[in-house]
């Protein structure tokens, strides 16, 4: 009996152990966590003394790893290592298109140390998801960075020139397949429906097909799936070099650096500018000052080396235009993404 | 084999002290991260991104080789111990793992995981080196037409295994596809079953619906039962596996690695669909099928080899021509992006000796892990012997932690509780739970797949018919289908025959 006893101590002794291996793990990554999770510096703005900007955070409406998380935490880091802000916090609250991050965004209405960042993205799932909370409820502080969309097909494709396909679109529309890497109301989306609209196709007619970001459009386009991709170039510009996809056109104002020989479709005789753009909103009716350290951190940030080695190593092209300029922006975009989708039937 | 040449050098590279200390960092890491449900391997790589910017390109990876590798190990601990699948990836290993463990078999379970995962990861990670054009190839060409089949191949598998009643069976398979549903439909945009709620917009996400199945539904259904029945003590068992456990296991673990490594290079292939193909595929191999449900070795084997070889499958596109076929392969990308490297298909020729190193790394990373882990097997086995109350006391604090660590919302525990009582139910009335995991896994998917065939042929049904591997996924099912029929024309052949066996990779 005696001995049963003690083998059973010693048996919860090694459990010990190991629900204390299991405990540590946990304390580990609810402290990754808690850096992620709402802070209590979120709610509400903390009445402490105007330092100059500490405990800023910067939410990103989607996963990590995609282009509005690179975005914030290259700011965060940049803000950091510059010393023009204390620590930045970066935490990402995902969900439907980024309005989940939008709604909270909206509800922390006065909070002057959280800001959201945004893009095109979020413009249109406002309107897609049926969100309550619009982007015209929030704060606009700056816009950032931007890029222009390309027209991309495969190395084996039929069109050779953007004449030629949109030729072959504008003749049977429903069979030639646009893949894009975001869902509807996404500027995947919003780019072929918009030069659509422009070479005289009704929009309803494409035949757009969603794919879960470059990662699957990419072997989509390669492997000859679709008739044309249009997504942002930066997703394209590795497989260009290595000649596996060839593009037809981009779609900003003038040709792009990267990519000196492909025209603008302007060049090529279509009236359509498209630009994706990300940028950052803070929260309802905050106060006049705690706007003016968002935008002067922004901007001092904007005006760094170090910003600009990251726009370079990235493929990212300079958009700044901070405050009420870009708030005016904000509401030109909404319309059109507005009216587009309306068009479409998405938006009722 | 220039390659070959190329991998010593790499070997060469990693076997520095400070570089063998970042390996090690990133597998404990990624293992302690695979324990917790709900906190994946691409948030842990996006957390430590910052940290690593002041670091060599080339550690960093080899630390975000290790995280990626450790988290499918860790996946399986939970899963077996307490039935609380931490990564979708090892939800399949919790049906036979925990009842390994129950049966006094943990040790066994966890140990044929590690064993299982070293031997896919170091397979898989070989196959790298030799076959990484071939497989880029090969996994471009594969498109919705074909992903479907497969998919359908998975379901009607599925179908064969749907417990004692077919009724009950499809009510489960129905029940799971119905969750599956729920969300924004990625074709119209319109909101699917859910009442208006931003929350549901995107679904009920996999480890939620794993966790409050599986491990709430399982305590609640303990619960209500613990004053009837005394607590039954769970064995203490063997600490390590026998003769009999190797002979069991060997053949699923290379099976499994057959199904893991395509999968993994597949573009939004993921690591589910090959350890459901694996578990269905032992369970018709199986010499004992009775033993499926009541702890299986076989059920634990192949789909844990599946999905670490998945993981070194994932590596094939990215490292090749630059494309991430999931969010960790996105998350490294970046990285990459921001030390000024251009990942893509110059990668290699440009900085042969990060990628090579990077590869040797993941040998490197994998022995570590089946050291880290094996002599762990047994102690953690022990944890089961804690009273039942405190155990699922556990369990439960380890299942809502899990769920609210997925999107961080007070909403999702209310979902996890509402699911749990779900799985109450099941247990209740008898339901097979593994049909409704499949739905709301594959359902999606198939959906999806379909939709975007017929997208692509313009609403032809001839698009759902895709090119040969569809062709061969066609004639596995007219063949499940058709079996029954065939082996009683047929009297002289066992149902259980070895002819479609799939074939076996070889290092």
């Amino acid at each position: 009996m005696r001995a049963q006893s003690t083998a059973r101590k010693a048996s919860l002794l090694t459990t010990g152990i190991a629900v204390a291996a299991l405990a540590l793990s946990a304390c580990g990554a609810t402290a990754d966590d808690a850096d992620t999770a709402p802070g209590a510096g979120a709610t509400g703005g903390t009445g402490g003394n105007a330092a100059p900007a500490s405990g800023l955070q910067i939410m990103v409406p989607n996963s990590p790893g995609g282009g509005y998380d690179t975005t914030a935490r290259t700011v965060a880091k940049v803000m950091e290592t510059e010393k023009i802000t204390g620590t930045v916090q970066v935490f990402n609250l995902p969900g439907a298109g980024g309005t989940v991050g939008l709604q909270r965004t909206v509800n922390e209405k006065g909070n002057g140390k959280l800001a959201m960042q945004m893009g095109l993205g979020v413009v249109g799932a406002a309107y897609t998801q049926k969100s309550q909370a619009t982007l015209n409820d929030t704060t606009p502080i700056a816009k950032l960075i931007e890029e222009a969309g390309a027209i991309v097909v495969s190395k084996e494709s039929p069109y050779t020139d953007i004449t030629s396909l949109i030729d072959a679109w504008k003749k049977d529309p429903s069979k030639v397949n646009v893949g894009g890497g975001s869902s509807p109301g996404g500027p995947d989306h919003l780019l072929p429906m918009q030069l659509a609209k422009a070479v005289g196709i009704e929009p309803t007619k494409v035949s757009y097909i969603s794919y879960d970001g470059g990662g699957e459009l990419l072997p989509a386009i390669i492997g000859n799936k679709i008739a044309f991709g249009a997504s942002g170039f930066g997703e394209f510009l590795d497989q260009v070099k290595a000649g596996e996809v060839k593009v037809l056109a981009v779609t900003s104002e003038e040709r792009i650096d990267a990519l000196p020989d492909v025209p603008t479709l302007k060049e090529s005789g279509v009236d359509f500018v498209f630009t994706n753009w990300r940028g950052i909103v803070a929260p309802p009716e905050i106060s006049d000052a705690d706007k003016a350290v968002w935008v002067d951190a922004l901007t001092a940030m904007h005006d760094s080396q170090a910003w600009k080695d990251e726009m370079e190593k990235r493929g990212w092209t300079d958009a700044f235009v901070t405050g009420d300029e870009f708030g005016t922006f904000l509401k030109e975009q909404d319309t059109a993404v507005a009216e587009i989708l309306k068009n479409l039937g998405l938006v009722s | 084999m220039d390659n070959l040449s190329n991998l010593i050098e790499g070997f060469a590279n990693i076997l520095t002290p400070l570089n063998l200390l970042f390996a090690l960092i990133g597998v404990t890491v990624g293992t302690a991260v695979g324990v917790l449900p709900g906190i994946g391997p691409a948030m842990t790589v996006a957390l430590l991104l910052p940290i690593t910017y002041g670091l060599d390109p080339t550690q960093a990876m080899i630390m975000f080789a290790g995280i990626f590798y450790g988290g499918m190990y860790g996946g399986s601990t939970t899963s077996i111990l307490l039935n609380t699948p931490g990564e979708s990836a090892s939800v399949v290993t919790a049906l036979e793992g925990n009842k390994m463990a129950k049966a006094g078999r943990a040790a066994q379970a966890l140990a044929t995981a590690a064993i299982g995962s070293f031997v896919a990861g170091t397979i898989g990670t070989a196959l790298l080196v030799l076959v990484m054009p071939q497989v880029v190839a090969f996994a471009i060409e594969l498109g919705s037409p074909e992903m479907l089949a497969i998919l359908l191949v998975a379901f009607v598998g599925a179908s064969a295994v749907l417990g004692s009643s077919r009724v009950r069976g499809f009510a489960s398979l129905l029940m799971g596809l119905t969750i599956g549903v729920i969300g924004i439909d990625f074709v119209t945009g319109q909101q699917r079953l859910t009442f208006g709620s931003a929350q549901l917009a995107d679904g009920i996400d996999v480890v939620v619906v794993a966790v409050g199945i599986f491990a709430v539904g399982e305590a609640l259904w303990v619960a209500a039962h613990l004053r009837r029945k005394a607590g039954t003590v769970i064995p203490v068992g063997r600490p390590w596996m026998g003769r009999e456990d190797w002979r069991r296991s060997w053949k699923p673990w290379l099976r499994g690695t057959a199904f893991g490594f395509p999968f993994g290079a597949i573009p939004a292939g993921g690591a589910e669909v090959p350890t459901f193909l694996s578990y269905l595929t032992e369970r018709r191999l199986a010499k004992r099928p009775e033993e499926f449900g009541h702890g299986a070795i076989e059920g634990v084997a192949g789909p844990e080899a599946a999905n670490n070889a998945s993981a070194a499958g994932t590596l094939v596109p990215m490292l090749a021509i630059g494309i991430p076929t999931n969010a960790t392969a996105a998350i490294m990308l970046s990285a990459l992006q921001g030390w000024g490297l251009e990942p893509g298909p110059f990668l290699i020729e440009k900085q042969p000796l990060l990628v090579w190193t990077l590869v040797a790394s993941l040998f490197i990373g994998n022995t570590m892990l089946l050291l880290l882990n094996l002599p762990l097997a047994p102690i953690w086995a022990k944890l089961l012997q804690i009273p039942r109350p405190y155990l699922y006391a556990g369990i439960l604090f380890f299942a809502t932690m899990g769920a609210y660590a997925v999107n961080a919302q007070p909403f999702d525990l209310f979902l996890l509780l509402a699911l749990g009582l779900v799985g109450f139910m099941l247990r209740r009335f008898g339901l097979p739970v593994l049909p409704l995991i499949i739905g709301v896994i594959l359902g999606p998917l198939a959906e999806k797949h379909g939709r975007r065939s017929l997208q692509l042929s313009g609403g032809d049904l001839n698009g759902l018919i895709g090119g040969p591997v569809a062709w061969v996924c066609y004639v596995i099912i007219a063949g499940v289908i058709l079996w029954p029929l065939l082996a009683k024309v047929l009297p002289g052949r066992r149902p259980h025959d070895r002819d479609h066996t799939p074939t076996e990779v070889s290092a």
